[in-house]
């Protein structure tokens, strides 16, 4: 069971270079070689037949696409950024001229600066930091611990506890907001209000069934008998964990905690539904709460501030967003 | 277990020790669970039985809450916007689907055949992917802008009559599948990619020695052999997109004469714009044992994947 999912955390999308080439066409390709031109490489064999790619139709043709597709991809996802981050430095007069300007008439980060006084946005970005970094830090904290509980320590209702927390994977959590909401509002027994404080976030996403069950997955892959080593030389469970079994688990918590910072980042319903007071919003509730009142530009230019953490975030994990996204499709 | 591990402590002195150590075991597991139980309880579990349990109460949270049956079901089914709710979310998850499901596999086929630019085509199909969805959504309803948005604009390089978009009953809802499509595509198109490329190649050249097309051995040869991703990607999008709210919420607010209106934004209504709570749960009941059936089946087809 665990050949193909463990495989899945560490399988990037994407070949690395270093794969030898499929040899069977060499003989083809190597005939091709004398022509001027060098021949597009079929080291990778795929749908369409190295044979006829090679070919002048072939080429022709594979041309032809290549230019669409990145034509039609640039237009398509690179063109919008452009348009935001130019449409944030045109003035409203500019951005309502018909036709549209494609450079800004004038070079200003006027509208930026605006848009950061106005909506806040230091604050709102703090907030949303606040809130990822503790849903992390508790996140980790709690969520490896309980599958390291049920993993290793096997204690006894481990498994109906586990099924529990896997069924929740079943319940899409938006048809549980409106209960869940109630449970902020006035926690049951203790009857507190977190309503507007960063625990509506923060704990919520302990709950979370799928961390559970990568952590306890990878966990299963351990060894048996490193831990039984440190277990001999006296160290207890909470020492094993620290000192064994998360060092050797760095790339599933590499994945865990990129899941939860980008998902307390991107969320909208929750925290739109549990931090209604302005001064505690995230990012993305303040910036839609106030996106009618504001001018065009400004809100055009709030918009590229906002995203510009998840971008870099996105730039300096990539490889772990990448792993997690085929650990996610491969079991969920 | 440990305890079998332990083959020196066994015997006559051994029982109370082994004894002993399954209850430190117990305790020292249940200590480090309880802080996730605790978690799942308040903001899982416990949601689960009460959504159940408000569905068929009547509470005001100041008087003791009153059972009531099937009237909240009664009162959402005589809303006006009930069944448009429901008819829009299903359209909206079909579209999204054609759109979103049909878009990245090709998208994938064309990437995986490109011997160049790969890593820059992949990163900037994944790009929308990276922005907040409410970024993404504020983007486009300034793009849809019918008076001077950059769709209507292009529309009128070309000399063609600019829409109406998000303002016209009969654009509205594809309006929010086209920037559904756009922002989420990333991730299944670089899914399919990594599961194309796991196909060996001597399937392929099998396939082209018994004198089969192009477009035969995607079909006979790269669909079969992505199939089991492919269902699993098409269960979870139903699921994900039935649950639609931030488009409607941010583009539209159900309009225009509710042709956008989805069934968790009227959820959402029922709770926080017509104070009826209840209402609100018992439509989510309902969207709750829709969404479980095709959750169950996802769950059952990727637990089958991993056997």
């Amino acid at each position: 069971m665990s050949d193909v999912t463990s495989s899945g955390i560490t399988v990037m999308p994407g070949r690395s270079a270093g794969i030898p080439p499929t040899s069977p066409r060499q003989g083809h390709s190597g005939r091709r070689q004398r022509r001027p031109r060098k021949p597009i490489n079929t080291q990778f064999r795929t749908a369409v037949s190295p044979h006829q790619l090679n070919t002048a139709r072939g080429r022709i043709v594979y041309w032809v696409v290549l230019v669409a597709v990145l034509v039609s991809f640039t237009a398509a996802f690179v063109f919008p950024f452009y348009w935001m981050l130019t449409g944030a430095m045109k003035s409203t007069e500019e951005l309502n001229s018909i036709p549209p300007t494609f450079l800004p008439s004038h070079f200003s980060l006027d509208g930026y600066l605006q848009a950061w006084d106005l909506l806040d946005l230091g604050r709102l970005l703090g907030n949303t930091a606040v809130y990822a970094g503790g849903a992390w830090l508790l996140t980790l904290t709690f969520d490896v611990a309980a599958a390291y509980a049920l993993s290793k320590l096997r204690p006894a209702l481990g498994k109906v506890v586990l099924a529990m927390m896997l069924s929740t994977l079943m319940i899409p959590p938006m048809v549980i907001m409106l209960p869940a909401y109630l449970t902020v509002k006035d926690v049951p027994l203790l009857h507190w209000n977190l309503l507007n404080t960063p625990w509506a976030i923060w704990l919520p996403a302990v709950a979370n069934g799928f961390n559970v069950f990568l952590l306890k997955r990878f966990f299963d892959s351990i060894p048996r008998e490193l831990l039984e080593a440190a277990e001999i030389d006296g160290a207890s469970s909470g020492r094993i964990l620290w000192s064994v079994v998360i060092p050797i688990s760095r790339p599933i918590l590499g994945v865990i905690s990129i899941l939860t910072v980008v998902n307390v980042w991107r969320d909208f319903v929750w925290p739109l539904l549990v931090l209604p007071d302005s001064e505690k919003m995230s990012v993305s509730i303040g910036i839609a709460s106030l996106s009618s009142q504001m001018p065009q530009n400004v809100l055009v230019a709030s918009l590229v501030i906002a995203s510009i953490p998840t971008i870099v975030v996105f730039f300096l994990f990539q490889r772990h967003i990448m792993a997690g996204l085929t650990a996610g499709s491969l079991k969920g | 277990m440990t305890t079998a591990s332990v083959p020196a402590a066994s015997g006559r002195r051994g029982q109370p020790t082994r004894l002993r150590r399954a209850v430190k075991r117990n305790l020292t597991a249940y200590g480090f669970l309880c802080g996730a139980l605790i978690c799942f309880a308040l903001f899982s579990w416990y949601p689960m039985v009460r959504e159940v349990i408000l569905s068929f109460q009547k509470t005001n949270f100041v008087d003791p809450p009153e059972w009531v049956g099937l009237e909240n079901f009664r009162t959402i089914l005589q809303d006006p916007a009930f069944w448009p709710a429901w008819i829009n979310t299903a359209l909206f998850t079909l579209l999204a689907l054609v759109c979103g499901f049909g878009i990245p596999f090709i998208t994938a086929i064309v990437l995986n055949e490109l011997r160049h630019a790969r890593a820059y085509l992949r990163f900037v199909v994944y790009l929308p992917v990276i922005l907040p969805p409410a970024v993404a959504v504020l983007l486009f309803q300034w793009f849809y802008n019918p008076d001077y948005g950059l769709f209507n604009q292009i529309l009128g390089f070309f000399h063609l009559s600019g829409l109406q978009w998000l303002n016209s009953t009969s654009t509205a809802l594809i309006s929010l599948v086209i920037v559904s499509t756009w922002m989420n595509m990333g991730t299944g198109t670089l899914i399919y990619l990594a599961a194309l490329q796991t196909i060996p190649s001597e399937l392929y050249e099998a396939a082209e020695l018994d004198g089969a097309g192009l477009f035969k051995r995607i079909r006979h040869v790269t669909i079969p052999q992505t199939r089991l991703i492919l269902l699993v990607m098409l269960l979870l999008q139903i699921v994900a997109t039935m649950q639609v709210f931030i488009e409607p919420y941010l583009l539209t607010g159900g309009g225009p004469e509710n042709a956008t209106v989805s069934v968790v934004y009227l959820m959402y209504q029922y709770a926080f714009s017509f104070g009826n709570l209840n209402g609100g749960n018992a439509l989510g009941l309902m969207l709750m044992i829709v969404l479980m059936v095709f959750s169950a089946i996802y769950l059952r087809v990727s637990r089958d994947n991993t056997v």
